[in-house]
């Protein structure tokens, strides 16, 4: 048995002061139990130690917002009675170590944030960052997480339908993977986590318990070393079969008046679900361990009680509905026991074998987590981007840039993943700018996207923060969805290092200001810190920082919703402020090979007035296709365009004033490609609305024809496009 | 047109599949638990997409031992039809029920896109809503849909006129003679691997699936 000291709670990850504070609450020297259970719940992974202070800043509530942060996820108003319940999560350690578990219990993690509330899942989403092409690692790394999503989505049938995926060797050796989950629910049928009734029974369902994943919130904040393989005994293992089974059960059990309150047993498992159940109730709660449906023999209190063995849930129930929600389990095959009760002591007591193992106050452990205003250091602007020369030409530029990492089809990875199943998916990967599912039995539709260009917010946090949520509310209304509401992923390096710190207060500041301006709050997320990799030399790289948006949008009828794919024999508008901004685009990178300068100006008014135009226009039925403008710029967006619809454009635009190469793939914030019968109409309304407008040229053809009357056939842009991902992967 | 689904722990399609006939026939069909030993009176059986018991011994092994298999193997012993759509379609194999077996993909990762498929003949209840040679899009979405069986049962299957779909856009997941779905020796049972259920709405991209079920309608209404 290991002694208890100050030794063995730095090995938990607790500093010399939150022990002190730990001793101070306890009155005594904790239990191993005990120790482990502070350590958890004090984790920056538990406890949002560092970023909590950063995060009340963010705007949370809208008339439409039911839930904010603060659930197991976010509720919004999508009309007819019903809500929209949605959130975005990490688990980017664990698919580094283990690619393919850590993937799909990240799916299966996030999943059961939503139906814990109530809501049947209808669609998912990842958001990737992965590691240089060239580095060999990434291939393995690519084919477990795209595996590993697939793997559990499938299997669960909940459709996959969006996402985002970039490559960069800041995460050579810390991959993101943040999984978004959207589900339905009624109103009227919306389970929160809050326990009450002394003496209520506490019911443990779904799979057993092992000896799987212990510490993994632990883990998840700490950075990595040379040893990280060391770790796999930290990567939970997924069951999604037990996971689509208790989705059923839970549903099944949640049409009843049976549950007073449910939480998924997610990180730090057992502990932080009894602690926030019991915690946010303000009740006590008593737990026997014997009584806990067990997988492996011999298993300590302090083992199952940090176990993050997955596809488990704990629920509070009214003591006379026990026979009727045991049976429901029953049926479904679950593992059903009651495991304890609640108590008005205002403690968590855990028996075990007869023996107390832990018997903490519930109020200070949460009360005096820890909270710390770490110090922020401003990162330095980025010296502005001097004038560039065009090396390649117009036409091999858009061949490089439409067959780059960032920018090239996503096929190989969408295919691997069903996004039909339910029936409902109106808009598929890669057809829209957002996902589009219907909600069955109605005509509401629900856009989806995810959101975020990393290399902005490394040279400039603040203004990379609000183009992230930005893109998302564009992307939403370029399918004609009205933009609700925002979960966030927000992948940083260590916190305890000033400029990180400073790029992540300045990103929470960023999104803030474009949240508030375009009425986009945010109601979930999840924070996900000490994304570095330690050098054998002993430096540490960090990842660019991340702050993944996952933005939700409704559309009154899910028909109106359009793609991105031309038409034949339309004209081509442009939406928007073209100035031909090269720093950190795509094309600096990929023709120069640098990555500087500053990123693209934002202007919120001007970015609110557009796309509430955009969206206005596209639910009048006047536009046909609609994209909006973001990696690669003008010319990229009308390849995408053209491939999508199979329909080519003579394009005749107008001069500018710009130098070519700036104006083609310069990436310019808040424009729009609209595809219309009245290109005049559209252009006269548009500058009523005080929003810039330009004719691009009239669709038809199998290519792209360039001012200067150069054609880029469609199949040389489709073999370019295509190629990356195949390359890479089936060699 | 009286129909049942069967739901089998790790089912996942049941709700698509009742979509699709529900359109066609008006009518909702019956949800069937696999526990059950006994059908209501049905005109038609539906074993739908999913991952039955997770498909972790070999897709549909564990199901088409299912008390419920008893019963759907007496009700087409008495001459009821059977449909079985991907996890069906393996279910219906293992159950024996269906020739052949089906392995993992060739290129041993899951496939998720629209394939063409051909009808191979029109003269049954599964297949009169198209004429032979029909081709028309179905999405697929399966690891273990690569048709294989000795080359006496494919050439029997050929000669019987057993084949009911073929892949028509190449071979997606390298399937014996591209065959997508086969018959029973009566025609009375059909698998086969892609999702028509999942393409018989406009707003879901096209109706190239609604023929299997207006066709089941029809040849149960006469």
């Amino acid at each position: 048995m290991k002694t208890v000291d100050q030794g063995l709670a730095r090995e938990f990850g607790l500093t010399a002061d939150e022990y002190a504070k730990l001793l101070g609450i306890m009155g005594r020297t904790p239990s191993l139990t005990e120790l482990g259970i502070f350590s958890v719940m004090w984790s920056e992974h538990c406890s949002y130690k560092s970023s909590r202070v950063w995060l009340k800043t963010l705007p949370t509530t809208a008339p439409w917002v039911i839930h904010g942060p603060g659930e197991n996820a976010g509720v919004v108003d999508i009309g007819q009675g019903l809500a929209a319940i949605f959130k975005m999560e990490s688990h980017n350690h664990p698919s580094f170590i283990e690619p393919y578990q850590g993937a799909a219990t990240g799916v299966g993690g996030i999943l059961r944030d939503v139906f814990t509330m109530g809501a049947r899942p209808v669609a998912n989403l990842n958001a990737l960052r992965f590691g240089s092409p060239e580095n060999p690692n990434t291939r393995r790394i690519v084919d477990g997480v795209v595996r590993g999503v697939g793997g559990y989505g499938n299997c669960v049938g909940v459709p996959t339908v969006g996402g985002e995926i970039n490559f960069h060797p800041s995460y050579d050796g810390n991959p993101l993977v943040n999984a978004m989950t959207v589900g339905v629910a009624r109103q009227d049928r919306i389970f929160l986590s809050a326990a009450a009734g002394i003496g209520n029974p506490v019911v443990y369902v779904g799979s057993r318990t092992g000896r799987d994943g212990i510490h993994g919130a632990t883990m998840a904040s700490a950075e990595f070393d040379e040893d990280a393989q060391a770790k796999r005994p930290t990567v939970q293992v997924g069951d999604p079969f037990v996971e689509k089974l208790l989705i059923e059960a839970c549903l099944e059990l949640m049409a009843t008046d049976a549950i007073v309150a449910i939480q998924d047993m997610g990180a730090a498992g057992l502990t932080s679900s009894s602690v926030e159940m019991a915690g946010k109730g303000g009740v006590g709660i008593d737990l026997d361990l014997d009584a806990v449906p067990q997988r492996e023999t011999g298993m300590t209190a302090y083992e199952m009680m940090l176990s993050e063995s997955q596809e488990r849930m704990l629920i509070v129930i009214r003591p006379d509905r026990a026979d009727m929600a045991r049976a429901i389990f029953d049926k479904w095959e679950l593992d059903f026991a009651v495991i304890g009760h609640l108590t008005d002591t205002g403690h968590i007591v855990v028996r075990h074998q007869g023996r107390v193992e832990a018997d903490i106050p519930l109020a200070p452990l949460a009360d005096e987590a820890p909270l710390y205003r770490r110090p922020t250091a401003p990162s330095p602007a980025p010296a502005p981007l001097g004038a560039m020369h065009d090396p390649v030409g117009i036409e091999d530029a858009l061949v490089t840039l439409i067959g780059c990492p960032d920018i090239a089809s996503r096929a190989w990875v969408w295919d691997q993943y069903d996004s039909t199943v339910g029936g409902q998916t109106v808009r598929r990967p890669g057809a829209a700018d957002a996902a589009v599912v219907r909600i069955e039995d109605t005509t509401l539709g629900l856009a989806l996207t995810t959101d975020c260009t990393p290399r902005y917010v490394a040279a400039d946090a603040r203004l990379g923060g609000a183009q992230a949520v930005a893109e998302a509310w564009r992307n939403l209304t370029a399918v004609g969805a009205r933009p609700l509401a925002v979960t966030d992923n927000l992948n940083f390096g260590n916190p305890e290092k000033p400029e990180v710190m400073g790029q992540f207060a300045d990103a929470i500041a960023g999104m803030g200001e474009a949240c508030r301006a375009l009425d986009f709050p945010v109601v979930s997320g999840n924070v996900s810190l000490y994304n570095e990799t330690r050098q054998p030399d002993g430096s540490t790289v960090s990842i660019l920082p991340t702050p993944a948006i996952g933005g939700l949008g409704v559309l009154e009828d899910a028909g109106s919703a359009i793609g991105i794919g031309l038409k034949d024999g339309q004209e081509l508008v442009l939406l928007g402020a073209t100035a031909g901004a090269l720093g950190q685009s795509l094309w600096l990178r990929e023709i120069h090979g640098r990555e500087d300068g500053a990123p693209p100006s934002l202007d919120l008014a001007a970015e609110r007035r557009t796309g509430d135009f955009v969206r206005e226009r596209i639910l009048s039925g006047a536009v046909s296709a609609c994209h909006d403008l973001s990696d690669g710029g003008l010319l990229v967006g009308i390849a995408e365009m053209a491939m999508a619809g199979e329909v080519g454009i003579k394009l005749d635009v107008p001069a500018s004033g710009i130098s070519p190469h700036a104006y083609w793939f310069g990436e310019d914030q808040g424009r729009y490609l609209l595809c219309v019968d009245d290109a005049a109409g559209l252009i006269e309304r548009a500058r009523r609305a005080g929003i810039e407008a330009r004719p691009l040229g009239r669709t038809g053809g199998d290519g792209l024809t360039l001012p200067s009357g150069a054609t880029i056939s469609l199949a040389r842009l489709r073999t370019a496009h295509r190629a990356f991902f195949p390359a890479l992967m089936d060699r | 047109m009286k129909a049942g689904i069967v739901v089998f722990p790790g089912t996942n399609r049941e709700r698509d599949m009742a979509i699709a006939l529900k359109g066609a026939s008006g009518r909702a069909p019956a949800m069937l638990w696999h526990r059950e030993t006994a059908l209501p009176d049905l005109d038609l059986v539906v074993l739908p997409g999913g991952f039955s018991h997770g498909d972790y011994l070999r897709s549909g092994a564990m199901a088409a031992h299912a008390p419920i298999m008893r019963a759907v193997r007496d009700f087409a012993a008495r001459g009821g039809y059977v449909l079985g759509v991907c996890n069906g379609f393996q279910i219906l194999t293992e159950a024996q029920m269906l020739p052949g077996a089906l392995l993992r993909n060739a290129g041993m990762r899951f496939l998720s896109h629209d394939c063409r498929l051909r009808v191979e003949r029109a003269d049954t209840v599964f297949t009169r809503g198209w004429s032979q040679g029909d081709q028309f899009r179905a999405p697929m979405a399966h690891g273990d849909g690569n048709y294989a069986a000795d080359p006496d049962t494919l050439d029997r299957l050929e000669g019987e006129g057993r084949v009911a779909f073929r892949y028509a856009d190449g071979n997606p997941n390298g399937s014996a003679r591209a065959i997508a779905g086969v018959f029973s020796d009566d025609l009375r049972i059909c698998g086969l691997m892609p999702h028509p259920e999942d393409l018989v709405d406009p707003l879901m991209g096209g109706i190239d699936g609604k023929p299997l079920f207006d066709g089941l309608v029809e040849a149960f209404v006469q």
